[in-house]
């Protein structure tokens, strides 16, 4: 076990779309362990290390709102792009929003709260030069000043994440009085399983999350609460 | 030219009079509302359609300022047509996708330099490797107006029918419009430097940008929209590319304040004073003004 970070994050709302309900996207109560790692190299990451996140902490009530948006229905495929280069024009490679239009409605969360609890590994990247102590000071550096590679986001892009790190020492804020108490959240996604560390056969993880008093413990990612 | 090396953080003010800057599909068409607290709404891909139509207008569809997601254009469906009788056939059976990630890289690296929308806001591309999808380094979030609004339901009437079997009952029908008397509305967005880095977004575009959000709406009357105008278009310029200062600490320093009789709904920028606190903004953050 590495040292570790507490990062707190907030923002008007978020969407961590459950997967089983994502055309219509429904968020689930809290930040899964997957969004918080993605906040976290928001900040800092390097192909030399792994974050793992170990706790989360709730500290606003879960609330939902829905919202309804135009969308498009379809990404680009590979071989239109590989012809038009090969012509050596943009024509025809065009997406006529109007003629692929979806209205989705997504069930989003307002007003989160988070504290992220986390550390990292090295992974077998990982050079002579890359000590923990090392990468542990750039995020705290960069946490501190409000510094990060991209602006981290809840769930979607087009929702920001505000950020602070939690210096070592201090405990984090209460949790509003409703989550006080035990909540079985059910299963969520964990994380997704690289398996060779690239693009290639990704697997989804999920564990059974509980909120004790607004913290949510996360088992680590090969133990056996978390199932494939 | 280079990728940009500077972070920005930017708010940018727009406001609505008599109009409907962003129908809500869920509700028959109304504004936008935040059911909480009943400021308006503007998503932000609403913003990002008008970006892309601006650019659109300036560029007139050239690399490397075409338009990926385009709104229906007779203009290039006749290029598209055109093309598609040059070429034999939109090859939908050979679905050969690149395996190895140089050759996908090469493609979306071709579309960044074509396509000025992906290189700004990025795109999700090819249907079956990962390695195709861009973060582009502009991040905007829903824009939301300063004050509560009250959108209003005005109805309105056509002096004719729509098919023969309506005229012999009327000789006319009626219809709704919804408006917001007047809003202004605050959005906050981000651009990052390192993702502007592989998308090759430059300075050249980043100047396109805020022409784009100062004149968008200039460009984007209708009869729906009412009259909107761009008001003020702040932006923090971080000296370095991870930046300098937190984001939410900079947006805190622009304070939007009415003026005179708060009672009264507003209905007017002039009911609005708009402050920056120059002194809260932390060193390495330089204040710019566009608008």
């Amino acid at each position: 076990m590495s040292y570790g970070v507490r990062l707190r994050v907030w923002g008007d709302r978020a969407c961590f779309s459950r997967p089983e309900m994502k055309v219509e996207r429904v968020s689930y109560d809290v930040v899964t362990p997957s969004a918080a790692r993605g906040i976290l190299e928001a900040v800092h990451w390097k192909p030399a290390i792994r974050w793992v996140v170990d706790r989360i902490h709730v500290l606003a009530p879960i609330r939902f709102e829905t919202i309804r948006r135009n969308e498009v229905g379809n990404k680009i495929p590979a071989g239109n792009i590989k012809k038009a280069r090969k012509a050596g024009s943009t024509s025809g490679l065009h997406h006529y929003v109007n003629q692929d239009r979806q209205q989705r409605a997504a069930t989003i969360l307002r007003h989160v709260d988070y504290v992220v609890e986390a550390h990292f590994e090295l992974t077998e990247q990982a050079g002579a030069e890359d000590t923990e102590g090392k990468h542990l000071d750039i995020f705290n550096r960069r946490a501190a000043k409000g510094q990060c590679f991209h602006t981290p986001y809840l769930g979607n892009r087009e929702f920001p994440a505000a950020f602070e790190g939690l210096a070592g020492g201090t405990t984090p804020p209460e949790p509003a009085p409703e989550l006080l108490g035990e909540q079985d959240l059910g299963w969520m996604l964990h994380d997704f399983a690289f398996s060779d560390g690239r693009c290639k056969d990704i697997q989804p993880r999920f564990f059974r999350a509980q909120m004790v008093d607004g913290v949510i413990e996360v088992p680590e990612p090969d133990s056996e609460e978390v199932k494939g | 030219m280079p990728p940009i090396e500077n972070r920005y953080e930017f708010v940018y003010l727009f406001e609505v009079t008599n109009g409907n800057p962003n129908g809500d599909p869920d509700a028959g068409n109304m504004p936008r509302l935040d059911p909480e607290t009943n400021q308006g709404l503007v998503t932000d891909v609403s913003l990002k359609r008008k970006v892309r139509n601006y650019v659109q207008l300036e560029k007139g569809f050239h690399p490397p300022h075409d338009i990926y997601m385009q709104e229906h254009a007779v203009l290039n469906q006749k290029h598209q047509q055109a093309y598609q009788a040059l070429e034999i056939e939109p090859d939908s059976k050979n679905k050969a996708l690149p395996k190895d990630a140089a050759k996908a890289r090469e493609l979306t690296q071709w579309m960044c330099r074509n396509f000025y929308d992906i290189r700004t806001f990025g795109a999700v591309m090819t249907t079956e490797i990962n390695c195709g999808q861009v973060r582009g380094p502009v991040q905007m979030a829903f824009a939301q107006s300063v004050d509560p609004i009250v959108p209003l339901e005005i109805s309105i009437t056509r002096t004719s029918v729509t098919n023969e079997k309506d005229a012999e009952r009327k000789d006319r029908e009626m219809g709704r419009k919804h408006v917001v008397p007047y809003g202004l509305y605050r959005a906050h967005g981000f651009i990052s430097a390192k993702l502007a880095e592989q998308t090759g977004f430059d300075d050249d575009d980043l100047s396109l940008f805020w022409r784009a959000l100062i004149q968008m709406f200039e460009h984007d009357h209708s009869a729906a929209r009412g009259e909107m105008n761009a008001r003020k278009l702040i932006a923090f310029k971080h000296n370095s590319p991870l930046g300098s200062a937190p984001a939410h600490k900079l947006f805190d320093a622009v304070t939007v304040e009415r003026t005179g009789a708060v009672q009264a709904p507003p209905r007017d920028f002039s009911d609005y004073v708009v402050h920056i606190d120059r002194g809260g903004i932390q060193d390495g953050v330089e204040v710019i003004e566009h608008l």
